[in-house]
């Protein structure tokens, strides 16, 4: 049984497992330091698809496949599906859970979805109601861009503090008995909002979030930094990496030796135009790659979304921002 | 210590620190060479226009405005007048150049909706703001001039 | 009608002023360009901008700022010629081609290309 913890932790007592896994990527991911990580990387942004929105799908689609296979599961032992992306009403998530036919929950977290899906999936797995739960998420270069700023092709010059959204998705296969990472808990983030107003200044905007998640769950879990082999955040950024490191001093936790950010993980420096990456699938790919194959034994994930919307910020309004972070605990790993 | 999760200004001060300075001199010299290379090269084509084509001064305004707007549009649907635009900022941006980029780009975006509902409704969305605050500035300074 | 040099000058400190406004203030792209197509059609109705574009050619006419001018000379001009209500049928004289030719290429790049990301 589920039990809470402080104000907003939950604690899996079953300790919900990973069991299986999948990551799919872009060019451009794929020719980054984190590249040979993944199962599948395009080696363009249409995929032989007739729109970027069609190739999104894909990749979300490929990815929930991918995972199904390497976890042994059947498509119709899915419980539920779990899914979120950056586009309007979710449709990458609903046409994929249309492709998948399986019951679905469709969640909306921006930026943080990979946290929200997998603590959403650990609830119901830990519920002992649901076998198998797979969680999804996927985000695309050229669909974020036309829906949220500019046609693909405008001659825009981004400021050197904004960020470039991953091409990607992941899917994630969460089930009461297996063998694999092990979710043990997760805590749910409540909406910030700091006066930032500046689409393209996601990393100030975020990181408040980001710090009100974290030593919320330091709090609740009465932990320290220090507990954990590492704390990553999803897509701070440069900018909003260094804000939530001096946010942590002065709330008196240190985070300058084992926290990084995904956003600055992904792509190499030549690679790298402003102040990192963004998007749903920077922190799944960076966790799922990388941070899975270091043999740590238990991280924690705190992927980090905006709420606002383009209709929002014509409207004059500030940039809400979400965190949610789940512990992962690795058995067998470490020294 | 201050919780600055408590409050904005100290927060947002703390961001504005933090915010890495665009670097001015080099922006300013790239939109200076380009912006002014196209306003030369508009020269150029100007001259052809009067030189070989035989307009007069005062028409060949038209003919060389159209054959930017085509140069800026072909470099948008070729898919490389992003990349200089992204060096260059005003000095693609401000020429006409600009203006037939944001047409183009729109209307290459969103045909995939379709050529009614995506490129020809979505064909203005960035360059429409300009098109209508320059007629009614127009309306405005023409009303001015006929009543003095 | 100007020189290769001042059309050079003219039009690089046009675009130096954008890129000042684009880096030192929160107004987008367009903002800055609508505030552009203002300034040249508020200094083509006090004439000022016909004598930048003797002094600079292309370096006055290429930029937006140009745009709003002859908006303002369409109006103004055909208010001259047949009153009040040429303002209403003289806005789009001297524009018309360059709003015609970039609704007919960027209706035709759209048939013949895609956008790549």
């Amino acid at each position: 049984m589920t039990s809470k913890l402080g104000k907003q932790t939950f604690n899996f007592a079953t300790k919900p497992i990973l069991i299986g896994y999948a990551t799919v990527a872009g060019p451009k991911e794929g020719q980054g330091p984190v590249g040979s990580y993944f199962d599948k990387v395009y080696p363009d942004l249409i995929m032989n698809e007739k729109s970027f929105e069609k190739a999104e799908r894909l990749m979300m689609t490929t990815a929930v496949d991918m995972a199904l296979e390497k976890s042994g599961v059947s498509r119709d032992q899915v419980d539920v599906f779990v899914a979120g992306d950056l586009l309007n009403q979710i449709i990458t998530s609903g046409f994929s859970a249309l492709n998948l036919g399986a019951p679905y929950l469709g969640i909306f977290g921006a930026c943080s979805s990979f946290c929200e899906g997998l603590l959403t999936a650990s609830l119901l797995v830990d519920s002992g109601a649901a076998q198998i739960v797979v969680s999804a998420t996927s985000s695309h270069n050229c669909t974020a861009e036309r829906q949220y700023r500019y046609p693909t092709e405008y001659g825009a010059q981004l400021p050197p503090w904004s960020q470039h959204t991953v091409t990607g998705a992941a899917a994630m296969v969460v089930s009461p008995q297996g063998k694999g990472p092990k979710i043990e808990l997760a805590t749910v983030g409540k909406v910030m909002d700091l006066g930032i107003k500046d689409p393209f200044d996601m990393g100030s905007a975020m990181a408040p979030a980001a710090a009100d998640t974290i030593f919320t769950h330091m709090e609740d879990t009465q932990r320290k930094p220090e507990d954990y082999d590492l704390i990553v955040t999803g897509d701070l950024g440069r900018v909003g990496r260094e804000i939530l490191v001096e946010l942590g001093q002065r709330q008196g936790y240190d985070l300058s030796g084992n926290y990084r950010d995904c956003g600055e993980l992904i792509y190499s420096k030549e690679q790298t135009e402003n102040a990192g990456a963004s998007g749903c699938a920077c922190s799944a790919l960076v966790t799922l790659g990388l941070l899975f194959n270091q043999n740590y034994k238990r991280i924690l994930v705190a992927a980090t979304g905006a709420l606002h919307s383009p209709t929002s910020f014509q409207q004059g309004e500030n940039i809400p921002t979400i965190a949610h972070a789940v512990s992962i605990e690795f058995p067998g790993g470490g020294n | 210590m201050k919780d600055l999760l408590k409050d904005p200004k100290a927060f947002q001060e703390l961001a504005k620190q933090k915010k890495p300075k665009p670097n001015l001199a080099k922006n300013l010299t790239n939109a200076f060479l380009v912006g002014g290379g196209i306003c030369t090269l508009g020269q150029f084509i100007q001259n052809v226009y009067i030189n070989y084509f035989g307009f007069e001064p005062e028409r060949a305004g038209d003919p060389t405005t159209a054959t930017v707007i085509f140069i800026g549009g072909l470099l948008t649907a070729l898919g490389v007048f992003d990349r200089i635009a992204r060096h260059a900022g005003a000095g693609t941006a401000v020429p006409v150049t600009g203006f037939a980029n944001s047409i183009v780009s729109a209307a290459l975006e969103f045909k995939r909706e379709g050529f009614v509902l995506g490129v020809g409704s979505k064909m203005f969305i960035l360059a429409g703001s300009v098109i209508v605050f320059g007629v009614v500035t127009a309306f405005v300074v023409g009303l001015i001039s006929t009543l003095i | 009608m100007g020189t290769y040099l001042t059309a050079f000058i003219v039009g690089g400190l046009i675009c130096v002023i954008g890129q000042l406004l684009f880096d030192l203030t929160p107004l987008t792209p367009a903002h800055v360009l609508v505030l552009f197509v203002v300034m040249g059609g508020i200094l083509g109705g006090v004439g000022l901008y016909d004598r930048l574009i003797e002094f600079a050619g292309a370096g006055a006419t290429i930029p937006i700022s140009s745009f709003g001018n002859s908006l303002v000379k369409g109006a103004m001009t055909e208010a001259a010629r047949s009153g009040p209500i040429g303002i209403l049928t003289g806005i789009f004289e001297l524009t018309s081609s360059g709003i015609t030719a970039s609704i007919i290429f960027g209706f035709f790049f759209a048939l013949l290309f895609n956008p790549k990301g």
